[in-house]
C-alpha cells in the first residue's frame, strides 16, 4: 500500500533513510561510482585493448568455468543434502544441520591452504588420487573447482532447505492417490516446485565463485593462461602499479557482478510472486465471505 | 497401519534413503569434515610444543590483536547501519524502496579485491585523495585505517540483511501500540523494538563478525602485508605459509577455525532461541484471517 | 468526549480509501463501523487513532481540533486486531507500559502503577495471569489484556480495531457482553470496527454502516436493519429477497416476466423485502404472489422455504409453528404475501411509492 500522505505515526523515518542513504553512499554508491569513472578516463579502444587481452580472456574462461561447474556440483549435492536434512532422521543430523554453515564461518584463508595441503600429491586426499587415478587436483584448474565447491555448499543447501520445509505432504500424499510413482512425484511435483530455490541457489553460489579470491589463491597455482583467475589478475596489476589495467578489469567483473546480482533479484522476485499468487486466490473466499 | 501407508505414499524405499543419506554425508565429509580436521592435524603435526611456540610469536600475537580491534572498531558501525537500514525499509514505504534494498546487497556481488581497489583508487597514492592526503600524512592505505574501510564495505550487508525480513515478518503494531500508549520514539525504540529483534541483532553480530575478523580479499589488497603492523591473522597465515612454515600457518589457522567453531555454535544457540519463540508465538496464536 | 469527523478524504495511491466522509460520535456511545472489507472502515478507525494522516477535512476531539495531533498526545486507547501485545513483557509489563513511559513528572510511582495494573487486570477478570507471557494465553485472553492495556492510562477515546474477529463464535459471544459491560462503567466514546453484522447489532448503540469510502447509513441497529437506507444497506444486514419492478404512476408493480423479455430490459426499480417479512398462503389472494415451493430446511428456531416464481427464487423464513400450521411440502403452490416492502430507484429509497403485486395468480 503506498502511504502518500506524509503522516507518519512511528518515528525516525528521515533519520533512519538518510543515516542509511549516506552511509550506503560514502562506502560503497562513491567508490563504485569513483571505480567507473576512473575506467572512463581510458580511451574505448585501450579499455577494449586491456579487457580482451589473451591473458585476461584466458583468466575469465577459467573463473567462470571452474565456477560454472562448481556450482553445477554444488546444485547437484546440495540438493541432496538439503533433501536428507529435512526429510530423513539420522545420528548426527543436527551437527552436519549446523556444520553447513562452515564455509561461512572459516575464513577463505584458511580454507586455501587447508585444502591446497590434503590435495597436495603429499596430502591425503592428492596422494591417493595421484597415485591410484594419476589426477592432479593442486595446481591446477580441478584445484580451483575444489575451492569453490567448498564455499559455496551452503548457498544451496541454505536456499533449498526452507522450501522442502514448506512443502506440504498433502500434495505428495495427493500426487500418489492419483496414482504417481515415488520418481514421477518428485519430477513432477516437488521439482518444479524447488526450482526457483535451486537455480536461486545456484546463482548465488557461483556469484560468489566468480568473485573468489582468498581460498582459490593458494591451491590454484596461478599459471597465466592456466590456472590465474581473474581477481589475481587484478591484484598482479595493482602490484605492478599498473592501476588502469587493474580498473578496467575490476569494471568487467563489477558488471558481471550485477548481472548476477539482477539475475538473483529477479529470480527471487519470480519465486516469492508465484507464492503470493498462491494465496491471493486463496484469499479470495474469504473476502466473499465477510462480504 | 496408518504410519506404514504413509511411509509407502509419501516416502522414498529404504534403498533409496540410505543411497541419499550416504551421498550427503560423504559430501559433507569429504569438503568440509576433512579440512576442518587437517587444520588442526597440520597445526599439532610436530607436537604441543612447536603449536604453541608458533601461536606466541610476536607477529602473530600482534597479527591476533589487530583482527579483533578490527572487528571491533567495525560492528558498531555495521550494527548502526543495520538498525537504521531495516527500521527505513520495514517499518515505511516509500519510493525506491527495492533499489536501495538492491544496494545494500552489493558489497555480497563484489569481489573482495575489486572491493580494496576501490578504496585504492580513492585514497592510494594516485587516488582521488591521494595528494591531499600525502600533504597532510594521513595513511590510509596500506595502513590501519584502509583495512577498517575494506572491512566495513565487505561486512555491510550482514546485520541489516539478517532484521529486514525480521522486521518485516514482525509487523509494525506493537511499536505502533507503543506509540499511541504514549511511547516517545527512544522509549518505543528501548523497550519495544529492540527486545523484540535482540536474537536477530545478535545472529547478525555473529555473521558479520566471523567475517570481519576472516576477510582476506579486500584487506589483502589494502593491507600491503607489513608483518607485526598491518598483518592481520589470516594475512599472517597466508605470508607464514608461503615462507613454508606449515606449522606456523597452521596454527595461526587453527585459531580462526577455532573461531569459525564458535561461531557455528553460538549461531546454532541463537537459531534455536529465535526458533523457540517463534515455535511458541505461532503454537499459541491460533489461526487467524488476514482480510481486512 | 465526543469525536467529530468532518469531509475527511484519504487516498492511498489512485484507490480513494475515504471520501469526503463525516461523523459525530457523542460522548458515552459505543459505535460500531461496519463494513466489507476495504470499505475503509479500519482507516478511518486509524485516522481517529491518529495513525494515518488525512488528506482532506478534520477530527476533533471535544470541539477541539485534533487533525495534527500525534497518536502520542491524543489520549485514545486502541486495541488491535491481532493485538499487537508486546511478546516479551509479561501481562503485567504490557498494561504498565503505557504508566512506565509517560514524562517523569507525569509518572505515578511503582506502587500505584502496581495497583492500577492490578485494578486493570481485575477488571477484565485476569489478574491471574500477571506473570504470564502474551504466548502462553489463549486467543480470547489476549483481548482482553490488549483491552487493560489500553485502558490503563485511562484514554478519553477506546477504539477496536476487529476486536472479536479473531476468536471462536463462543468466547466472541461472551466477550461482546462484556465489552457493552465495560464500556457503560467507562462512560467514553467507543468506536469499533467490524465486518459482522451480528456483531453490530447485538454491541452497538448506533451502526455506521461503510461501502466504498462511502458512510451509507447511520441509525441504531433497530433503524439500519428494519430502514436501511440504500440496497447496499438491506443486502448487507441481513438476507433480503429482491422483486424487479416496473413504476406505474405511484405504483411499482411488480414485474410480470411475461413482460420482460431479458434481464436488461428491466428497470432499476427494486423493491426489497426481509424473509421474515412474507407471509406464505395456500390459497389464492389479492396482492400474492404464487409460486411453487422448492426446499425446506428448518434451522434453529425458524424455517426456510424456497419458492420460486416466474424462474426466480425466494427465500422466506417461517416459525416452526406457522410452518406446522401450513403444512406445506416441497413441489405445492403457495401464495407469497411480503409486508414492510422498500423500493428503491438507484441508490435513492421511493418514500411514497406503493407497493404493487399486480393482484394474484
Amino acid at each position: 500500500m503506498n502511504r502518500s500522505s506524509p503522516h507518519r505515526v512511528l518515528p525516525g523515518f528521515g533519520l533512519s533513510l538518510g543515516y542509511a542513504l549516506v552511509y550506503l553512499s560514502l562506502l560503497v554508491l562513491i567508490p563504485l561510482g569513483g571505480l567507473i569513472a576512473r575506467s572512463m578516463s581510458l580511451s574505448w579502444a585501450d579499455f577494449w585493448h586491456i579487457a580482451t587481452s589473451d591473458r585476461a580472456l584466458a583468466a575469465y574462461r577459467i573463473t567462470f568455468g571452474c565456477s560454472l561447474l562448481a556450482a553445477l556440483i554444488n546444485a547437484v549435492f546440495g540438493l541432496i543434502v538439503a533433501w536428507v536434512l529435512v526429510r530423513y532422521d539420522f545420528f548426527g543430523k543436527r551437527f552436519i544441520d549446523a556444520a553447513v554453515d562452515l564455509p561461512f564461518a572459516l575464513p577463505t584463508a584458511v580454507a586455501g591452504i587447508t585444502l591446497t595441503t590434503l590435495y597436495a600429491n603429499t596430502g591425503w586426499i592428492g596422494s591417493w588420487l595421484e597415485g591410484a587415478l594419476g589426477f592432479k587436483v593442486a595446481f591446477t584448474p580441478a584445484g580451483i573447482v575444489v575451492a569453490l565447491i567448498f564455499i559455496g555448499i551452503p548457498f544451496v543447501v541454505r536456499t533449498v532447505q526452507p522450501v522442502i520445509e514448506d512443502i506440504e505432504s498433502e500434495v505428495e500424499e495427493a500426487a500418489a492417490t492419483l496414482g504417481a510413482t515415488r520418481l514421477q512425484t518428485f519430477v513432477r511435483v516437488l521439482f518444479p516446485a524447488l526450482f526457483p530455490a535451486l537455480l536461486t541457489g545456484f546463482t548465488l553460489a557461483f556469484s560468489r565463485a566468480v568473485g573468489e579470491y582468498g581460498s582459490v589463491v593458494f591451491i590454484a597455482g596461478n599459471m597465466p593462461m592456466v590456472s590465474e583467475i581473474t581477481p589475481l589478475l587484478i591484484i598482479g596489476k595493482l602490484e605492478q602499479y599498473d592501476v588502469a589495467g587493474a580498473t578496467v578489469l575490476a569494471v568487467v567483473m563489477l558488471v558481471i557482478s550485477f548481472v548476477l546480482l539482477l539475475a538473483i533479484n529477479t529470480l527471487q522476485w519470480w519465486a516469492a510472486n508465484r507464492h503470493i499468487a498462491n494465496r491471493d486466490e486463496a484469499a479470495e473466499p474469504l473476502v466473499g465471505e465477510a462480504a | 497401519m496408518s504410519s506404514s501407508v504413509h511411509a509407502r505414499v509419501s516416502g522414498e524405499s529404504l534403498a533409496v534413503r540410505y543411497t541419499l543419506t550416504a551421498l550427503a554425508l560423504a559430501f559433507m565429509f569429504l569438503f568440509l569434515g576433512l579440512p576442518l580436521l587437517a587444520v588442526f592435524a597440520e597445526a599439532f603435526r610436530q607436537g604441543l610444543g612447536p603449536y604453541w611456540t608458533a601461536l606466541v610469536e610476536p607477529d602473530t600475537r600482534h597479527a591476533i590483536m589487530l583482527t579483533v580491534l578490527i572487528a571491533v572498531v567495525v560492528l558498531p558501525f555495521n550494527i548502526f547501519f543495520g538498525l537504521a537500514a531495516a527500521w527505513a525499509v520495514a517499518r515505511f514505504e516509500f519510493r525506491g524502496k527495492s533499489l536501495l534494498l538492491t544496494f545494500i546487497d552489493l558489497p555480497f556481488a563484489v569481489s573482495p579485491v575489486v572491493a580494496g581497489l576501490l578504496f585504492i583508487l580513492i585514497f592510494g597514492r594516485n587516488g582521488w585523495l591521494g595528494p591531499w592526503l600525502q600533504a597532510h600524512d594521513i595513511k590510509i592505505i596500506f595502513a590501519m585505517p584502509g583495512m577498517i574501510i575494506a572491512t566495513l564495505f565487505i561486512t555491510l550487508p550482514y546485520i541489516a540483511r539478517e532484521l529486514i525480513p525480521l522486521m518485516q515478518s514482525q509487523g509494525k503494531d506493537e511499536e505502533e501500540a507503543a506509540v499511541s500508549l504514549g511511547a516517545t520514539g527512544l522509549q518505543m525504540l528501548w523497550r519495544v523494538t529492540l527486545p523484540n529483534i535482540k536474537w536477530g541483532l545478535l545472529y547478525g553480530v555473529i555473521l558479520a563478525n566471523a567475517r570481519a575478523m576472516g576477510e582476506f580479499g579486500a584487506v589483502s589488497v589494502v593491507s600491503g602485508h607489513i608483518r607485526g603492523e598491518t598483518n592481520t591473522l589470516p594475512l599472517h597465515v597466508e605470508i607464514l605459509y608461503n615462507e613454508y612454515n606449515s606449522v606456523g600457518a597452521f596454527a595461526a589457522a587453527s585459531v580462526l577455525a577455532l573461531l569459525a567453531l564458535v561461531t557455528l555454535v553460538a549461531k546454532t544457540v541463537v537459531e534455536w532461541r529465535m526458533n523457540k519463540e517463534t515455535a511458541m508465538l505461532d503454537a499459541a496464536l491460533p489461526m487467524e484471517s488476514t482480510s481486512a | 468526549m465526543s469525536i467529530e469527523i468532518r469531509n475527511i478524504t484519504k487516498r492511498f495511491g489512485n484507490f480513494v480509501a475515504l471520501d469526503n466522509v463525516s461523523l459525530d460520535i457523542p460522548t458515552g456511545e459505543l459505535v460500531a463501523l461496519l463494513g466489507p472489507s476495504g470499505c475503509g472502515k479500519t482507516t478511518l478507525l486509524r485516522i481517529i487513532a491518529g495513525m494515518e494522516g488525512v488528506d482532506e477535512g478534520q477530527i476533533l476531539f471535544a470541539g477541539e481540533p485534533t487533525t495534527h495531533v500525534h497518536t502520542r498526545e491524543r489520549k485514545v486507547g486502541f486495541v488491535f486486531q491481532h493485538y499487537a501485545l508486546f511478546r516479551h513483557m509479561s501481562v503485567f509489563e504490557n498494561v504498565a507500559f503505557g504508566l512506565r513511559v509517560k514524562p517523569r513528572n507525569e509518572r505515578p510511582g511503582e506502587a500505584q502503577i502496581r495497583k492500577r495494573v492490578m485494578d486493570m487486570l481485575k477488571l477484565v477478570q485476569l489478574d491471574w495471569l500477571a506473570e504470564r507471557y502474551p504466548s502462553q494465553l489463549s486467543g480470547g485472553q489476549r483481548q482482553r489484556i490488549a483491552l487493560a492495556r489500553a485502558l490503563a492510562v485511562e484514554p478519553k477515546v477506546l477504539l477496536l480495531d476487529e476486536p472479536f474477529g479473531a476468536l471462536d463464535t463462543q468466547v466472541r459471544k461472551e466477550l461482546r457482553r462484556w465489552l457493552r459491560r465495560l464500556h457503560d462503567e467507562m462512560h467514553i466514546a467507543s468506536v469499533f470496527v467490524t465486518h459482522d453484522q451480528e456483531e453490530a447489532l447485538e454491541v452497538a448503540d448506533r451502526v455506521v454502516v461503510m461501502n466504498k469510502g462511502h458512510v451509507e447509513q447511520v441509525g441504531t441497529p433497530d433503524e439500519v436493519y428494519t430502514a436501511p437506507a440504500s440496497p447496499f444497506v438491506y443486502r448487507f444486514l441481513g438476507n433480503v429477497n429482491v422483486f424487479h419492478t416496473r413504476l406505474r404512476g405511484a405504483w411499482a408493480e411488480v414485474d410480470r416476466a411475461e413482460n420482460t423479455e431479458t434481464a436488461a430490459s428491466r428497470s432499476d426499480t427494486l423493491a426489497f423485502v426481509r424473509p421474515h417479512d412474507i407471509e406464505i398462503l395456500r390459497n389464492a389472494a389479492d396482492h400474492a404472489l404464487s409460486g411453487r415451493v422448492l426446499h425446506i430446511q428448518a434451522i434453529g428456531p425458524l424455517v426456510r422455504v424456497e419458492v420460486e416464481h416466474q424462474h426466480e427464487i425466494f427465500e422466506i423464513e417461517l416459525t416452526r409453528e406457522r410452518h406446522a400450521e401450513l403444512a406445506i411440502a416441497s413441489g405445492d403452490t403457495v401464495w407469497l404475501r411480503p409486508r414492510n416492502v422498500r423500493v428503491f430507484q438507484g441508490n435513492s429509497l421511493l418514500d411514497d411509492q406503493t407497493f404493487d403485486l399486480g393482484g394474484g395468480i
